[in-house]
C-alpha cells in the first residue's frame, strides 16, 4: 500500500487496485474466464477423443452396451439442465437490471434444478448401474443379460468412458450448485462485491452453461447410439 | 493509507522488497514480484535436486558395467531427473520467474490481472514438488518422465500414481500463470501500449500461454486416466482390455510436444531482449520476430507424431508429421535470422546477458537443427531412442532455455533485487557454462549416432563408448560447477553488490522507467506509451543514481515516432 494515492481511496470498493477502473476490470474477467473456458474445452477434449476412438473400433457394440443405460432418464435430465440454463440467464438478466429478489430466486431455481439432475444421476441411473454389474471392474458382465450382447471388453471400455465423462461432468455440476449457491446467497445479503455489478453473476453464468453444452453433447453420445 | 506526515518521506522509498518483512507479507502476497521471488526461490531448489540425478545418472554411465547404481535405481534416478527438471523446473522457470516479475511491468500495469489466482499458482506448484519428491522418497518412479503405458498403467510398481499426481498439480499451476498472463496482456497494456509496440518478450509470453491454456488440460486429463487405470483396472489404455496403448502416446505427446516450445519460447523473448539491448539497435525485423512467436506457438500443436514414427503409426500420417515437423524450422530460423541481423552493426556490448544470449544462438541453432535429423522418418528410424535424441533435447532445453533463464536473469537482477551482480566473474561463469555444456553433449551426439541407446545403464556390449560418456561426464561435472557459481555471486551480491540505477544498461522498455527495485505497484502513476520498445537512440545515460533516462523532447511527441 506504499504507493496508495488519494485517487485509490476515491475508487469504488470493488475495483481492484490493479485496474484503472471498472470496465477494464469487468473485460478482463471476461477474457480470463473465456480462457479458462478453453482449458475445460481441451480438458473434456481429450475424453471426447478417446471416445471417438473407441467407438469407431467397436460401434456395434457401443450400439448394445448403450440400451444399458436409461434414455428417458437421460432425456429428462437434459430437459433439467436445459432449464437451468434458461433461469440461468434469466438470473444474469434481472442481475443487469438489480432486481435482487429475482436474480436470487433464479439462481435458487438452477440450483434446484442441478441438484435434481444429480438426483437422478446418483440415486436411479448408477445405482442401477451397480446393481446390474455394468460398473467397471472384477465383477463387470457377470450379469450379461445386461450388456445386451455388446462383448464384456468393449461393454467394458463403453461404460469405463461413460463413467469417466459423465463423472467429470457430475464434478463440474456439483462444483457449479456450491458456486452458483454461494452466488445466490451473496445477492440475498447483497453483498457488494457481486451486487456492484452483474459481471461476477455474467461469470458464473458462462461457467453453467458450459457445463450444460458438455452434457448436450454427452447425452446423444451415450444414450441415443445410431445401430 | 494513513500516512502521517514524517513518515511520508519514508514511505516514499518503500519498494516491493521492503514494503513488509514478515513471513505472512511474503506467503500471502498478491504482488506478482514477491511471487516471482518465491518461484526464484522453489525452482531454483527444485533445479538443484534435478542436477542431483542428473549427477547420479552421469556417475553411472562412467563404466560400461555400472558399478555405482542398480538397474531399477538407474531407472528411478533418471525418471526422477526427467520429471523434476522438466514439471518443476523448465515449464515454469522463465513464465513463472522473469514473466511473472517483468511482463505486468513492461505492460505498464500494477500487477497482473489475478494476483490471487497467481499465489494460489505458485501454492500449487510447491504441493506438486512435494509431492514428487515425496513420491521419489517413498519408492520412486522407473517409467522415464513420460509415463508411457501399458508399463506405467500395468507393470511398474513404483509411486506412479503420486508422481502423477505432481505433474496434474503442476499442470493446473501452469494454466494459472497462463490464464492470467493471457488476460494481463489483453487488457492491462498501458494507454498507448499497442500490440505491436509490446516488448518481444511479452509477445513470447502471450505464445507460451496459448500452448499452456490449449495444451495442459490435455495431459491433465490423460495422466488423469493413467491414475485411474491403476486404482481401477479399467481399460482405456491397456490393450488386453480393448484398450489402445498408442492412444496414449498421441494424448501425451499432443501436449508434451507444445511443452516443448513452453520451455522455449520464454527463452526465445529473453534472448529477443537481450540481443536488442545489448547490440543497443531495434531489433531487425520486429513483426517477423512477433509472429514467428505465434506461429511456432501454432505449428507446435501439429507436430507430435514425429515422437512416434516408430510406435505403429502409420507411414503416410507419419510423412505429414514429418513435413510440418519441418516447417516448424522456418520460424526458428527467422528469429535465429533477425537476432543475426540485430548483432549486424550493432553497438554491441560483450555483458554477461550478453554472452547468454549469443551462446543461446549457437547451441540452439545446433539443438535446432539436430532436430530435423529426427523429424525426418528415415535418419530417425537408426536415431530413435539413442543419446542422439537426449543430446538433441539438451541442445535445446539446457542450452536454450536454461542459457535464456541464466541471461535473463543477470539481465533484470538488477531491477529485481536493486543491485548489480558481480560482472567480471559472471562473464568468466556464462562462458564456463557454454564449454561445459558443450563438453556435456556434444558427445552424446556422436555416441548416440554409433548407437547407444538412452536409458541404458549397461554398455558391456560397447566398451568403445566409454570415452564418450567420460567426456560427458567431465563436462557435466563443470557445467554443475558453472550452474552453482551463480547462486553464490548472485547471492554474494544482495547484500555486497554494487546498488544499481534505475536503467542500468540504457534499455528502453517500461521496466526501467521505474525504480530498482520498483515499488509494491510499479508506477506511481501509470505510464502513457507513445513510442516502441526499442527505441535506444532516445534513451539517454541521466547521472549515476538513476542511470539512464528517456529523452524528453523526442519522446513526447507522438508525431515523429509513428514513422518507423
Amino acid at each position: 500500500m506504499a504507493s496508495a494515492h488519494a485517487e485509490v481511496e476515491n475508487f469504488p470498493v470493488h475495483v481492484h487496485v490493479q485496474f484503472e477502473d471498472i470496465e477494464q476490470q469487468n473485460e478482463t474477467y471476461l477474457v480470463g474466464m473465456w480462457a479458462f473456458m478453453v482449458t475445460e474445452v481441451m480438458f473434456f477434449g481429450a475424453l471426447f477423443l478417446a471416445y471417438i476412438l473407441y467407438r469407431w473400433h467397436y460401434q456395434p457394440d457401443f450400439y448394445m452396451a448403450h440400451k444399458g443405460l436409461d434414455w428417458k432418464a437421460g432425456a429428462v435430465n437434459t430437459t433439467l439442465l436445459l432449464l437451468s440454463s434458461f433461469t440461468m440467464v434469466l438470473g444474469v438478466h434481472f442481475a443487469q437490471l438489480r432486481k435482487h429478489k429475482l436474480v436470487v430466486a433464479n439462481l435458487a431455481a438452477t440450483c434446484l434444478l442441478a441438484t435434481g439432475f444429480l438426483l437422478i444421476k446418483f440415486l436411479l441411473e448408477w445405482p442401477a448401474k451397480f446393481s446390474h454389474h455394468l460398473v467397471p471392474g472384477y465383477s463387470f458382465g457377470t450379469h450379461p443379460e445386461y450388456l445386451y450382447g455388446a462383448s464384456p471388453r468393449s461393454g467394458e471400455l463403453f461404460y469405463s468412458l461413460y463413467f469417466l465423462m459423465t463423472g467429470l461432468h457430475a464434478i463440474h455440476i456439483i462444483i457449479g450448485i456450491i458456486i452458483i449457491g454461494a452466488l445466490a446467497w451473496m445477492w440475498q445479503r447483497n453483498d457488494k462485491i457481486v451486487s456492484e455489478d452483474y459481471i461476477p453473476t455474467e461469470l458464473v453464468g458462462l461457467y453453467w452453461h458450459f457445463v450444460d453444452l458438455v452434457w448436450i453433447f454427452l447425452f446423444p453420445l451415450f444414450y441415443l447410439i445410431p445401430q | 493509507m494513513s500516512a502521517t506526515t514524517e513518515n511520508l518521506q519514508e514511505e516514499e522509498e518503500l519498494n516491493y522488497l521492503t514494503n513488509g518483512k514478515t513471513l505472512k507479507s511474503w506467503l500471502l502476497t498478491g504482488d506478482h514480484k514477491r511471487i516471482a521471488i518465491l518461484y526464484l526461490i522453489s525452482t531454483a531448489i527444485f533445479f538443484m535436486i534435478g542436477g542431483i540425478f542428473a549427477s547420479l545418472v552421469r556417475l553411472e554411465l562412467t563404466s560400461p558395467t555400472g558399478v555405482l547404481l542398480e538397474t531399477e535405481t538407474y531407472n528411478k534416478a533418471f525418471s526422477a531427473h526427467g520429471i523434476v527438471m522438466i514439471f518443476l523446473f523448465l515449464i515454469p522457470s522463465i513464465p513463472a520467474v522473469l514473466g511473472n516479475f517483468v511482463l505486468p511491468i513492461m505492460l505498464g500495469a500494477r500487477d497482473l490481472a489475478f494476483p490471487r489466482l497467481n499465489l494460489l499458482s505458485w501454492y500449487f506448484y510447491m504441493a506438486a514438488g512435494i509431492i514428487v519428491l515425496w513420491a521419489i522418497c517413498i519408492g520412486g518412479v522407473d517409467t522415464g518422465w513420460t509415463f508411457y503405458t501399458p508399463l506405467s498403467t500395468t507393470y511398474s510398481h513404483g509411486a506412479i500414481s503420486l508422481a502423477i499426481m505432481g505433474a496434474f498439480l503442476a499442470g493446473f499451476s501452469s494454466i494459472f500463470t497462463g490464464i492470467n498472463f493471457i488476460a494481463t496482456i489483453h487488457k492491462m497494456r498501458a494507454p498507448g501500449m499497442t500490440w505491436f509496440r509490446m516488448p518481444l518478450f511479452a509477445w513470447a509470453m502471450y505464445g507460451t500461454s496459448v500452448v499452456i491454456v490449449l495444451g495442459t488440460p490435455v495431459i491433465a486429463i490423460t495422466l488423469g486416466l493413467v491414475m485411474v487405470e491403476r486404482w481401477t483396472g479399467i481399460g482405456i489404455f491397456s490393450p488386453e482390455l480393448g484398450g489402445d496403448p498408442v492412444l496414449f502416446q498421441h494424448m501425451f505427446w499432443f501436449y508434451s510436444h507444445p511443452a516443448v516450445y513452453i520451455m522455449i519460447l520464454p527463452a526465445f523473448g529473453v534472448i529477443s531482449e537481450l540481443i536488442a539491448n545489448f547490440s543497443r539497435k531495434r531489433i531487425f525485423g520486429y513483426h517477423f520476430v512477433a509472429f514467428s512467436t505465434l506461429a511456432i506457438a501454432g505449428l507446435g500443436f501439429l507436430v507430435w507424431g514425429h515422437h512416434m514414427f516408430v510406435s505403429s503409426q502409420s507411414m503416410y500420417e507419419g510423412i505429414v508429421f514429418s513435413l510440418i515437423s519441418f516447417l516448424v524450422a522456418v520460424p526458428s530460423a527467422i528469429k535465429i535470422f533477425n537476432w543475426t541481423a540485430t548483432i549486424y552493426k550493432g553497438n554491441v556490448r560483450m555483458h554477461t546477458p550478453m554472452i547468454y544470449a549469443l551462446s543461446f544462438m549457437m547451441l540452439f541453432t545446433i539443438g535446432g537443427l539436430t532436430g530435423l535429423f529426427l523429424a525426418s522418418m528415415g535418419t530417425d528410424v537408426h536415431l530413435t531412442a539413442t543419446y542422439f535424441v537426449v543430446a538433441h533435447f539438451h541442445y535445446v532445453m539446457v542450452g536454450g532455455a536454461i542459457t535464456g533463464f541464466l541471461g535473463g536473469l543477470h539481465y533484470w537482477w538488477p531491477k529485481m533485487t536493486g543491485r548489480m551482480y558481480p560482472e567480471g566473474i559472471a562473464r568468466i561463469n556464462a562462458v564456463l557454462v557454454f564449454i561445459g555444456f558443450t563438453a556435456t553433449f556434444l558427445p552424446q551426439f556422436i555416441v548416440g549416432f554409433l548407437g547407444m541407446p538412452r536409458r541404458y545403464h549397461y554398455y558391456y556390449f560397447a566398451p568403445e563408448f566409454q570415452i564418450y560418456h567420460i567426456l560427458s561426464t567431465m563436462g557435466a561435472s563443470i557445467l554443475a560447477i558453472a550452474f552453482f557459481t551463480p547462486a553464490t555471486y548472485l547471492i554474494w551480491s544482495l547484500f555486497k553488490g554494487e546498488k544499481a540505477s534505475a536503467n542500468p544498461w540504457g534499455a528502453h522498455g517500461l521496466e526501467w522507467q521505474t525504480a530498482s527495485p520498483p515499488d509494491s505497484h510499479n508506477f506511481h502513476h501509470i505510464p502513457i506509451v507513445t513510442d516502441e520498445v526499442y527505441d535506444f537512440p532516445g534513451v539517454e545515460y541521466a547521472h549515476p543514481s538513476h542511470g539512464h533516462k528517456k529523452k524528453k523532447s523526442k519522446s513526447d511527441d507522438p508525431a515523429t515516432k509513428e514513422q518507423h
